[in-house]
This record gives structure tokens, sequence and C-alpha cells, in this order.
């Protein structure tokens, strides 16, 4: 057996993805955490020099910040949420056998490979407050009496973005789910008919323990993507009217795009922490199935 | 063969959700076509038509001749296409020496690439733009590709991963014992048995980097821009134009769908296998 000596191939064979990753991840990312404990604005480049923690404590007293980290919760809750009820609904729909099945699987993922800008732009002129399909549909149903400017005003603003992250995320959940589903063993529901169970009992009994781990892992994916994406937000509103749909990412996205980059970065390492604790649990979780 | 019934109970606890489901999913796609080939008039009339009462392809003529719509969809596929190659590359051999080999650190370094898709793009968004800056590739198609890097490999990686542990060594070490080397064993049994697998992460690459926004603002100029940033400054430019807005729209996501209904298959049982194991 050749175990003793050192085996170089695979590091050979992982090299040019290191270095890679190294150049456009690690580097930049301790970059970032360098800027954050600097005084770093492109507009006052004269100024740039270590700080110590003073972004650290503009951040923390900064009431936008406060509030974007609220509307990143929200966000996350609300829209991962309500994917994952409606992804699993869309999921047991899909099990069921019809015709058409297979199309309709495939067309129902259209969403989620649909850019965020598009996304972005065709919720905008659905929601538009003018000429939006949206207005004329409640009207036509006598729910609404006159049209309303969806995203520009801050009561309807947020939900109408939230409503766009759902519908993007709905085919992600029922895609992951639905794959759960096929690997149930008929055996169990069998089972569970001759002891007289009913769909309810079923569904929380076996369905839902069975999908655990999936759910989980579906879960987890998606807070993550929801909490960083920029696009969708940024397409829609900007984060406006008056910051009332600005979510950490799209506050640091605008900061960046204002030039104060210490602070921009103090900013995007406070939502890297933040998702930290998220990331772990589903490393731990992917370890746990690779060893088995 | 089993008669089909049209029991009232099917009709309400399948037929009607599924319909609303699609309904909901679907329509903004609809709508967004529709859009797109209905004459300005009818577009900003008080009257909203849900078909046009005269279609036109105005909007996409205006779209390929006063704005050059074409510049944007060749950036885009350099872009991708190039992305796609590098991330394959490199994916794949990183990917088969996690599959195949048991070497030290090696779930380190699993771990180092499986922690980025935790990081936020934010976060990495203004160095990487010093970055580019420093090597002078600013604006350039391949500040793009290599920030795509950022997000893809780590996926692909995954992906192949899961792929290639789901062909058992015995396929190569037969070749092995053979007389077979590693290099051909891998060429001539492994790669032609993966290819499929190959299309369908290379389809998901491409995707990502055909859709992708944040980046692509950043790090690109007047001449590098892709799609998505060429559709959100149509906003800026001129107003809100809708019905050049949703013709770019659809002409977007046909490149997409196509790709994604051959890759679909594939692409689902790698996403799913890792999860729903456990």
């Amino acid at each position: 057996m050749q175990r003793k000596k050192i085996n170089v191939w695979p590091y050979l064979l992982i090299s040019p993805a290191l270095i890679i990753i190294f150049t456009v991840v690690f580097v930049p990312a301790v970059n970032a955490i360098l800027m954050s404990f600097q005084n770093y604005d492109l507009r006052r480049p004269k100024s740039i020099g270590f700080i110590g923690l003073d972004n650290y404590l503009a951040v923390l007293h900064d009431p936008l910040f406060w509030q974007s980290l609220w509307k990143t919760v929200q966000w996350v809750v609300l829209g991962v949420g309500f994917q994952f009820v409606f992804g699993f609904g869309l999921a047991l729909l899909l099990n069921k056998k019809f015709f058409g099945r297979g199309i309709a699987r495939s067309v129902s993922l259209i969403p989620w490979v649909t850019p965020g800008v598009l996304i972005g732009l065709m919720w905008r002129w659905i929601y538009d407050g003018n000429y939006g399909v949206l207005n004329d549909i409640l009207l036509k149903f006598g729910i609404i009496s006159e049209k309303i400017p969806f995203l520009a005003q801050q009561a309807t603003a947020f939900p109408a973005v939230i409503v766009t992250i759902i519908w993007q995320g709905i085919p992600f959940f029922a895609l992951m789910i639905l794959a759960g589903l096929q690997g149930i063993p008929g055996e169990l529901y069998d089972a569970a008919d001759v002891d007289g169970a009913n769909g309810f009992q079923k569904l929380f009994r076996i369905t839902i323990p069975s999908l655990k781990n999936i759910i989980f892992i579906t879960t987890m994916l998606r807070i993550i993507w929801v909490a960083n994406s920029v696009d969708i937000i940024f397409n829609l509103t900007e984060g406006g009217p008056a910051y009332s749909t600005q979510t950490l990412s799209v506050f640091v996205f605008n900061k960046g795009n204002s030039l104060n980059l210490g602070y921009a970065s103090t900013m995007s390492i406070m939502l890297t922490l933040v998702l930290l604790l998220v990331a772990i649990l589903y490393l731990k979780n992917i370890f746990k199935n690779q060893e088995e | 063969m089993k008669k089909e019934k049209f029991k009232l109970s099917r009709i309400l606890v399948l037929y009607i959700p599924l319909a609303v489901y699609f309904i909901f999913l679907l329509f903004p796609f609809y709508w967004t076509f529709v859009t797109s080939i209905k004459p300005e008039k009818e577009l900003y009339s008080s009257l909203v038509t849900y078909w046009p009462n005269n279609t036109t392809l105005a909007s996409y003529k205006k779209l390929f001749l006063n704005f050059n719509f074409l510049k944007p969809m060749t950036n885009s596929l350099l872009v991708a296409a190039v992305t796609t190659i590098v991330s394959l590359t490199v994916s794949l051999l990183a990917a088969y020496a996690f599959s195949r080999y048991r070497f030290k650190g090696r779930k380190l370094f699993m771990t180092l690439f499986l922690t980025n898709n935790m990081f936020p793009t934010v976060l990495l968004l203004i160095p990487l733009y010093a970055i580019m800056r420093n090597l002078g590739i600013l604006y350039t198609p391949m500040a793009l590709v290599l920030s795509y890097t950022t997000f893809t490999i780590p996926f692909s990686i995954w992906l192949l991963n899961g792929y290639l542990n789901a062909l058992p060594r015995s396929l190569e070490e037969a070749a092995m014992i053979d007389g077979a080397s590693r290099t051909q064993a891998f060429l001539k049994i492994i790669f032609p048995i993966l290819l499929p697998c190959i299309v369908a992460t290379g389809a998901y690459v491409f995707m990502t980097a055909w859709n992708e926004y944040t980046f692509a603002v950043m790090f690109t100029n007047e001449a590098s821009r892709t799609i998505p940033v060429t559709l959100k400054n149509l906003i800026g430019q001129l107003g809100v134009e809708w019905g050049m807005l949703t013709a770019g729209g659809i002409i977007t996501i046909i490149p997409v769908c196509i790709m994604f209904f051959f890759a679909q298959k594939r692409l689902t049982e790698g996403l799913t296998a890792g999860a729903v194991k456990g």
C-alpha cells in the first residue's frame, strides 16, 4: 500500500479552484475587515487611515442601521416563511397524479430561474399606480375603489416587495420538498390507512417528520439567499419610499454607491455576523450528511 | 386501463388549487409578453386590455435599432460562456479530488469552498472593486467572470461532487487494474458517464452569470454592460418605456428557459441528492 507517502495529486487538482477562490473571496473578505477599521471615504482620500472601532460605534448609533436590520428580519421571516408554506402546498399538489404533470413541474420552476432585475421590472409594472394591471383587477372585482400607487407609499411598498420575493421563492421550496416527498416509502401511508389515520394525521405524523432534513437545508439556503438579495428590492423600490423597503443588503449597496467604503464595509460585516449563525447550522448539517 | 373519474373532490383539492398556483406563478410572464406587443397608445390608456386590440413588434424593433440591444446581449453571452468554461474546468478537477481521494485537510478545504456561499455579495463588492482596479481589469468582461466565480465555483464543486459520489469507484478501478492510468480512466470512463451532469451544472452556471446584476452594475461601463444592467438603465434614461423594457425582458428570459428545460432533470437530481439522503 502507498498510504505512507503523501499523494500530491489531490492538492494539485484542487489548487486552481483554491487559487481563484483565495483571490476573489478570501482576500476581499480580509480587505473588507481591514476597511471596516478605517476612515475610508473616496470623497476624502486624504483622510484615509485607521480609526479603530469608530465605524462600528457609528453603525451601532445609526438609527437607519437598526431600522434596516429590523427590515431584514421581517423580510427574511415573512419572505422565507410564506415561501415555505406555499412551496409545500405546491409540492403536495405536484406529487399527485394528473395529466400534464411533467410539464407542470418544469414550468412551475420558471420564476426561480428568472433574473432578479427582470423580476423587479415585471412586478414594478404590475404594481404601477397609473397603468398597473393589479389596480385594474382589484378595481374590477370591487376590492378597491381608487387606484393605489403600491410602491410609492410606505404602507403598501413593503408588503408588495414581500409578495414578489415569495413569488420568486415558491418554486425552489416546491422543487426540494417534492424530491423529498418522492423519497417517502408508500408503505408508511398504507400502514397509516390500515390504522385509520386521516389526511391531517398523515401530514403531521409521516410527511413532515420525513422531510425534516430537507426542509431544514432548504430553509437555511433560502434565508441566506433572501437576506443577501439586492436586485429585486433595488429594481422595485431602490429601498424607498422613506427607507421602508431598505434591508441591510440594499443599505450597504446604496452606501457603497455613495463612496463611503469604510462605513459600508462595517455594515456588510455586521450582516455577515448575523448570517454566520445560520451558516454554521447549515454547514454542520451538510457535514453530518457527508459523513453518512 | 383505469377509467378516469371526475370527482368533485378531485376538482376542489387538486385542479382549482393548481390553477390558482399557476395563474399566480405565470401571470407576470404573460403580462410582460402582452405588454411587449402592445402599441404605445394602448399601453398608456385608461382602459387596460388583457389581450392587445392591435399587436405590434414596434418595441422589439426600437430596442434593437435605437438602443442596440445586441451589444449587451453579446456582452452577456461572452461573460456567461467564459464563466461557465472557467468554473466547470476548475470545479471538475476539485470535485474529482474531493470525491476520489482521502487526503489531509480534505474536510478543511471542503469547508472553505462551502462557506463561500455564505458571504454576502455586498461584503465582497467593495474590496473586489479595488482588486479589479489594481489588476487593471475593471470594466472588462474578465472582472465579471472572476467575480462570478465567487459563487459559481463553490456551487459547481458541490453539485459535481454529489454526482461523482454517486458513481461507484469500481468503475475506474477496473480500468486501472487493466493497466489504464488514472487520467485515462477518468477521460475514457468517468467523463462520458458524467457528461450530462456536467452539462446540467454548466447550464446552471450560465444562467446565474446571465442573470447577475449586483456585481455587473459596479464592474461594467458603457462598452461592457450586460443585459440586466442595460434593462435597469433603460428606466433611468427615458423615464419608463414599458414596451421596450418588457420586450428586453422577454428576450432575456428565452435563452434561460431553453437551457433550463434541457438541464432541468439532472439539475434537480443534483440539487436534491445531498439534501434528500439524510
